[in-house]
């Protein structure tokens, strides 16, 4: 597959390209999209190339910006749309969950909503309380809406061509860490498309699974690498799609391991490793043969100070930590 | 403009006429516990409103939004009332198959795109439906009724501004009854001029219009079409209505808080008796027809009860879960 090696901006800066060469009625909006080149460089030269009518400059407005997008959608556009930090988002948390996620049940299928929602993610550049977040669990809460989010360059190409493809509304969150990570990508006449709702196994092992997302697949690659020195076989699974969820290969993984590690860059509490646990337990009690452990942030605000900060983060220490506690 | 001769203006006589028995007939069938639910937003009063707009639309070409108080708009679009009924009482035929109930009434081939239950909620929706009318040049406009209790929160702001930045063709009509839910409008607004914020967005002022009469309402929001038409971007307008129900079925505290004004208003200024008067001034001898018309109004909504009510309800696993996701992209 690779024949490239770019950043993660560049290979969804890629899959917008090509889809909007591919449909007319794929279209992008959002704050300083357009002059501005994309504040994280992903419209990088679109204006150039589409012009006004489709690289569509909006006000600092995420009501609007949500709530258009869902319209555009409806009447038969394929609007994606960015919000620069999933912060922000939260603004427009009505126009997601009560109207993108909704619509479509709501009028009994009459109308689809086909968007896709961008949004940067994440943590660790002293953004502080207001500025990070993974919070992708709390928009996977709600059914009628999917939700994913890469961690790599190559799955984010695939995942967000299919997103644009799909006539559901789909969030895609962006680490902002991994933005300008390399890592291999096909080429550009490859059909390469993810489908939604499918994970991957990073990394196949036999003594214990580590289930996790987005920044965490890396800390957990490492520790993987870590402990295979003691002789402790890890297997990564990288879930893509915290909606839908992929089950079958979470259980697969989980029955062939009886361990199973859950990090999340995101917040302990009612989150993505709860509902992974439970999930868990309630359908491979029979394989389980230790307690489930999570690795997720500590459940405070995020504070500025850099010291502070780290500490409350997750990382491949911890993901070490958390399998020896089982192992 | 639509000609204005005999037949148009008797068939926007039959669709405010056929909304009020509508509307009553709703409020008799919550009062009985044959509609249920707590939220049944009654349209007795406004008719004037949605037909003399509905009017200028070109039906399936132009679009519609509105918010919860939407029996009204389904109804003078033409929408079937047998589905509408079936839809009040949760039942299998009506027209969100039972999932949406009073407030989201929906047709797509009417490009009738909901009524929504966030208020406010729906107008940046009307934002976007008009971004793909202008996107790909189709000549659509959209109308977007607006509660005046919307106009005071932030999707006006912000939904109208982007309208305004991008010269979308929207019209923008306040439905000013005087009441956010329960509360006076000059309570609530800062200004309650509410009209004159179009200015603050560079959308077309285009002022008060009274809403009680449909020939006025037809004129006006024509004025607002041929303004959208000319490409300059959308336009606002306020139209002064009252509501004759409280906010909704379950609010008891409305007729008597207010019954001095609401009489005046049921006696001097109801949209079917004053537009009922212009058609006899105009028309010699038309007071037959019309109450041929009533009476006709009378039979499809007795009609439309029997038609829900002879409706299952959805009440399977497989209804519950249908449509969540479009299944087959």
């Amino acid at each position: 597959m690779a024949s490239r090696n770019l950043p993660m901006r560049e290979a969804l800066r890629h899959a917008l390209l090509e889809e909007m060469h591919r449909d007319e009625s794929v279209f992008v909006m959002g704050e300083e999209v357009a002059y501005w080149q994309g504040t994280h460089r992903v419209t990088r030269g679109f204006l150039e190339e589409f012009g006004e009518k489709r690289v569509l400059d909006t006000p600092i407005s995420e009501m609007a910006i949500g709530g258009v997008a869902v319209g555009a959608a409806m009447a038969g556009l394929r609007p994606v749309a960015e919000f620069m930090t999933i912060n922000f988002a939260f603004l427009a948390l009505d126009a997601l969950v009560n109207h993108a996620a909704k619509i479509h049940y709501m009028f009994n299928g009459m109308f689809k909503v086909p968007l896709v929602f961008r949004a940067a993610t994440g943590w660790g550049d002293q953004a502080t309380a207001t500025h990070s977040h993974m919070p992708e669990p709390i928009f996977a809460h709600f059914p009628g809406m999917y939700v994913g989010t890469p961690s790599n360059s190559a799955d984010a190409y695939g995942m967000l061509k299919a997103s644009i493809r799909d006539d559901n509304p789909v969030l895609f969150t962006e680490s902002i860490g991994l933005y300008s990570k390399p890592g291999p990508m096909p080429d550009e006449d490859e059909d390469f498309i993810l489908p939604i709702g499918k994970g991957n196994i990073v990394r196949e092992g036999t003594d214990v699974s580590i289930f996790t997302y987005a920044r965490g697949v890396e800390w957990a690659t490492k520790a993987a690498r870590e402990l295979e020195q003691d002789g402790v076989s890890v297997e990564v699974v990288d879930l893509r799609w915290l909606r839908p969820l992929d089950t079958e290969l979470i259980f697969e993984s989980f029955k062939k391991t009886n361990r199973a590690v859950i990090v999340e860059e995101s917040l302990p509490m009612y989150s993505f490793g709860s509902e992974l646990a439970a999930q868990i337990q309630e359908n491979c009690f029979d394989y389980m043969d230790a307690p489930i452990k999570r690795v997720s942030a500590h459940d405070v605000p995020l504070p500025y100070s850099k010291y502070l900060e780290a500490m409350a983060l997750p990382d491949s220490d911890k993901v070490v930590a958390a399998v020896k506690e089982i192992i | 403009m639509a000609r204005l001769n005999k037949e148009t203006l008797l068939d926007w006589y039959r669709q405010m006429v056929l909304i009020r028995e509508f509307e009553e007939t709703c409020q008799q069938l919550y009062n009985e516990k044959r509609i249920t639910g707590v939220y049944l937003h009654l349209y007795s009063g406004h008719e004037a409103v949605g037909v003399g707009a509905i009017a200028n639309m070109e039906i399936g070409k132009d679009h519609i939004i509105t918010a919860y108080r939407d029996h009204g708009i389904a109804l003078a679009l033409g929408v079937d009332p047998n589905r509408v009924m079936a839809e009040m009482m949760g039942r299998v035929d009506g027209v969100s198959g039972g999932k949406g109930g009073s407030m989201h009434l929906a047709s797509l081939n009417h490009h009738f795109w909901g009524g929504y239950a966030i208020v406010g909620g729906h107008l940046p929706l009307a934002s976007g439906i008009a971004l793909e009318a202008k996107y790909n040049e189709t000549g659509a406009f959209v109308i977007c009724f607006v509660g005046d209790g919307a106009t005071n929160n932030g999707y006006f702001h912000e939904a109208v501004n982007i309208a305004g930045v991008w010269d979308l063709p929207v019209i923008w009509i306040i439905e000013n009854n005087g009441f956010g839910m329960g509360t006076e409008t000059s309570r609530a607004a800062g200004n309650p001029i509410l009209h004159e914020r179009a200015n603050s967005y560079g959308v077309k002022d285009l002022g008060r219009v009274d809403g009680q009469d449909v020939m006025a309402m037809y004129e006006k929001v024509n004025e607002a079409a041929q303004h959208v038409w000319s490409g300059g971007g959308s336009a606002m307008i306020e139209a002064i209505t009252y509501r004759y129900r409280g906010h909704g079925v379950s609010d008891k505290q409305y007729d008597t808080r207010f019954s001095e004004e609401l009489e005046e208003w049921k006696q001097n200024k109801d949209p079917i008796t004053v537009f009922r008067r212009q058609l006899e001034e105009k028309y010699k001898d038309i007071g037959s027809e019309l109450d041929d018309i009533e009476a006709a109004q009378r039979e499809i909504v007795a009609k439309s009860v029997e038609f829900a009510e002879n409706s299952p309800f959805p009440d399977t696993l497989e209804q519950l879960y249908a449509n969540v996701y479009v299944e087959e992209s």
